[in-house]
């Protein structure tokens, strides 16, 4: 593997090619903020929070570091003004749906996002995705996944899998950033298998 | 079942069918398009049949359904051969007339012409009519000569001569220069260089390689792929078979919505009859060329017209768009390298390979070449499909061929490129139509939507109907698109309901940004367009609504109210009786008074209100004026008097 260096923020560094500027970036110490990212799964580009600036080949431009692959002589920088006022207004829009996220409250003190900026609408699931790509791509089950489409989108256990799955696993519980997902295991569980779910308990 | 091996064979063949078809035996051309068809055409080609064998002409007469040849506004359009005479809005009981006077008289049915509504002249042929004489139509042009369940009306007009032009006398690496020497742009909304993306795919080193077609037309208001699809299906067969050649792909797939079921239909009908011919298959007119295409039905969603969303969704997993910094040329359906173009991008292709790029340049603009295929609809006269050379002006497409605005009404604005184009004001209507020039002005060329708006077409509900629709589409998966939208659209029907707020225009702009600057995908990127390009133009609409509470096209429901003017109404009952609220207080001889309690601005009264009176007002912005008092209401008529 060839080496690649790279300037963010300043920082001569060096990456691997094939790497992400995030990944990039976080072997040499500078925090880019992630919301949809984990090690372990493919890049999902969902929550654009991680936005950062490059110049390539003379032009600037915005673009998610989780996927963007690192370059030769590449310059990144990962705080601007408008990096900063796009994180602001993606925080304030998911403030929206749950505003007691730790997550999204850390992240809101840096950026200075007004959690109160749009009306709540406290759906709390905020579509990360971490819960159903880890099932899929890491466990393999697909007990949960999403629903619908757009401004509609939930994400929903399959009960018949969940029932079999997910008593258990539970790994994708602490991934989730607003505890949600908790809730809607619950929920499930409550609904479609609650006597499973007593009958796998009392095996144990 | 004519087996073509040979580009000689195609070509003896060719001649062959032409000798059979006598060019002096009257055919009847009956458009079959889904305009003419929801105008009752399938009546019209039963009345036909039916009157033709009654009148003993069977075997004299040809008849057919045909595509879409434009002019929806006058369907059912039927075009009699080798005249070409042209009768509009023909109905069942046309027919009978039409085959005893036309087919066996040879005469005229003045009354079914087309009539000049300013110097009243008719005209009998199609190409006298101003709708279709100012049009430039190479593609679109065929489809009325064409039963696009035959191929043997394709190939009469010279259909798969490209093809066998290209295996035969062409190397893939030459058409691929004529492509990219004819500066074809893709017709599907990007305008990214045809012949630039099909390198970038010849040259990727990974196989197989795939060519794919986006029929997954989702605008509002726009059918031209429709029109081709259904109309002309070889036409892109041949284009795309052609493609594969140049860039070294053996497998084409045509990514059809399911809601154009006549589409579907027809292409894989054209598919099978492609294949009889051994145009499509193995060593393809003996070339050695091998060359098959599938047909996959989207879903629905109008993201998959975006090119990463329509090849997820060809692999069969939820059409969303992929996070992804490479070209899907070179990576694309199954990470292999995928050309993927547009119905109309595809169907320019035989033109190019058989008349040059020489030929294709001679229109349009520096940055646009070639023609283009536009959805006139809205408030316009001539409503339906018109293909004009890139360059003409707005004006000239509108005026000339689209024949003004009904009504008498003044024109307000163009929006162009679909949902997330824009809305071009009036002094911006010489504009000469290109990708460039209209993406200059704040708008897109995008797959060529065309709707014109009135003077009574609210800017700002123009704006936030394109956002809601925006919204309902956008597949959910970036914040940007799902959480910006969605506030958009909120803000913007509160601005239409008189709730909007000082500050909502800096914050529909700051979520604007953020969708342009941060969505993962085009439909994300490009949907403040609507906002943005109303704001530009017509901004002091939004301040009216905004600090006024007042629509100034007295459209927004919440923001107006009606009124009957005392001093014209006649006390004529018509509102009284036709108001569904009982909101109108008048009886014979009375005054007519809307009771503003009981009305919900439905505006039944303002329609149903004769105009030789017009007593009706529409306000906003402003109180309504107190009632007349009881005691002054009672008319005294002169008639009376007497």
């Amino acid at each position: 593997m060839s080496e690649i260096r790279l300037q963010i923020d300043g920082k001569e560094v060096k990456a691997r090619e094939g790497m992400t500027v995030l990944e990039a970036a976080r072997s040499e110490g500078i925090t880019i903020p992630t919301l949809c990212h984990h090690e372990k799964l493919e890049p999902f580009g969902g929550c654009r929070i991680c936005i950062v600036e490059v110049d390539v080949r003379g032009w600037t431009r915005l673009v998610v570091s989780c996927i963007y692959p690192v370059a030769e002589n590449l310059v990144v920088r990962t705080r601007t003004e408008k990096v900063d006022r796009i994180r602001k207004m993606i925080l304030e829009l998911l403030l929206a749906h749950a505003p007691d996220s730790p997550d999204l409250q850390n992240l809101a003190k840096t950026y200075g996002a007004d959690r109160d900026r749009f009306e709540k609408e406290a759906s709390f699931c905020i579509h990360c995705g971490l819960c159903v790509r880890y099932c899929a791509e890491v466990k393999k089950k697909d007990a949960v996944g999403f629903i619908d489409r757009g401004i509609r989108k939930e994400i929903s256990f399959i009960p018949e899998i969940a029932a079999k799955e997910c008593w258990n696993c539970k790994e994708c519980f602490p991934l989730c950033p607003t505890s949600y997902l908790q809730a809607a295991y619950v929920l499930t569980e409550a609904l479609a298998f609650p006597s499973s779910s007593s009958e796998a308990v009392s095996e144990e | 079942m004519a087996r073509l091996n040979s580009p000689e064979a195609l070509e003896n063949f060719r001649k062959d069918l032409l000798s059979k078809r006598d060019p002096n035996t009257p055919c009847i051309s009956i458009c079959a398009g889904a305009g003419c068809l929801a105008s009752g055409a399938s009546d019209v080609i039963a009345a036909f049949n039916a009157e033709i064998e009654k009148q003993g002409l069977k075997t004299d007469v040809d008849t057919k359904g045909t595509g879409c040849p434009g002019f929806c506004e006058r369907g059912p359009v039927v075009v009699i051969y080798p005249e070409e005479i042209c009768y509009l809005q023909v109905g069942p009981d046309d027919v009978p007339e039409i085959v005893s006077q036309t087919i066996k008289e040879k005469k005229v049915v003045n009354r079914l012409l087309y009539v000049d509504p300013t110097t009243g002249e008719k005209a009998t042929q199609e190409s006298e009519i101003p709708f279709y004489k100012n049009q430039e139509r190479h593609l679109i042009g065929n489809n009325i000569k064409i039963d696009p369940k035959n191929i043997d009306d394709y190939m009469a007009l010279g259909g798969y001569s490209a093809l066998a032009k290209a295996l035969s006398q062409m190397t893939a690496e030459e058409v691929l220069e004529e492509v990219k020497k004819s500066n074809l742009r893709g017709r599907g909304g990007g305008g990214f260089p045809a012949g630039r993306k099909w390198e970038g795919s010849r040259n990727a080193p990974d196989e197989p390689k795939y060519v794919i077609v986006n029929a997954d037309e989702g605008d509002p208001g726009a059918f031209m792929d429709r029109a081709l699809l259904e109309g002309n299906p070889h036409s892109i067969l041949e284009g795309l078979i052609i493609g594969g050649y140049a860039i070294g792909s053996h497998e084409g797939y045509i990514y059809v919505r399911q809601e154009y079921p006549l589409a579907v239909e027809n292409v894989t009908h054209a598919i099978k009859q492609a294949e009889e011919y051994d145009l499509l298959g193995e060593n393809i007119l003996g070339s050695g060329f091998d060359f098959m295409v599938t047909v996959h039905k989207g879903a629905g969603a109008f993201v998959c017209g975006e090119s990463t969303a329509l090849m997820t969704a060809l692999e069969g997993r939820v059409g969303e768009p992929r996070p992804k910094y490479i070209r899907s040329n070179i990576k694309g359906l199954w990470n292999r390298p995928s050309v993927l173009n547009n119905v109309e991008t595809w169907a320019n292709v035989p033109l190019i390979i058989n008349k040059g790029a020489d030929w294709f340049t001679q229109f349009g603009t520096e940055g646009s070449k070639g023609t283009k295929i536009f959805s006139l609809v809205g408030k316009i006269t001539n409503t339906g499909l018109v293909e004009v050379p890139m360059g003409i002006t707005l004006k000239d497409i509108i005026y000339k061929i689209g024949g003004g605005i009904p009504g008498g009404k003044a024109f307000k604005a163009v929006q162009t490129g679909g949902p997330s184009g824009g809305c071009i004001p009036e002094e911006m209507l010489d504009l000469e139509v290109g990708f460039d020039e209209l993406a200059k002005a704040g708008s897109m060329m995008g797959s060529g939507g065309m709707i014109v708006m009135d003077e009574d077409t609210c800017m700002v509900d123009v704006a936030r109907y394109f956002i809601d629709f925006l919204t309902d589409e956008s597949c959910g998966k970036c914040v940007p698109c799902r959480e910006g939208l969605r506030q958009m659209a909120k803000i913007l029907t509160n601005i239409t309901q008189g709730e909007g707020k000082a500050g909502d225009i800096e914050l529909l702009e700051e979520l604007s940004e953020t969708a342009v600057e941060a969505s993962l995908c085009a439909l994300g990127m490009s949907a403040p367009n609507p906002f943005l390009s109303t704001l530009r133009y017509f901004r002091d609409e939004y301040e009216a609504h905004i600090k006024e509470k007042r629509c100034p096209a007295l459209s927004c429901k919440e923001l107006i109210a009606y009124h009957i003017d005392p001093d014209k109404c006649t006390a004529c009952m018509i509102c009284a009786r036709k108001c569904p609220a009982d909101a109108i207080v008048g009886e014979k001889n009375q005054i007519h008074v809307i009771d503003q309690e009981k009305c919900t601005n439905c505006g039944t009264c303002f329609e149903v209100c004769p105009p030789r009176f017009g007593a009706v007002k529409k306000i906003s912005g402003e109180p309504v004026p107190a009632p007349i008092p009881e005691a002054e209401r009672t008319i005294v008529r002169k008639s009376k008097e007497k």
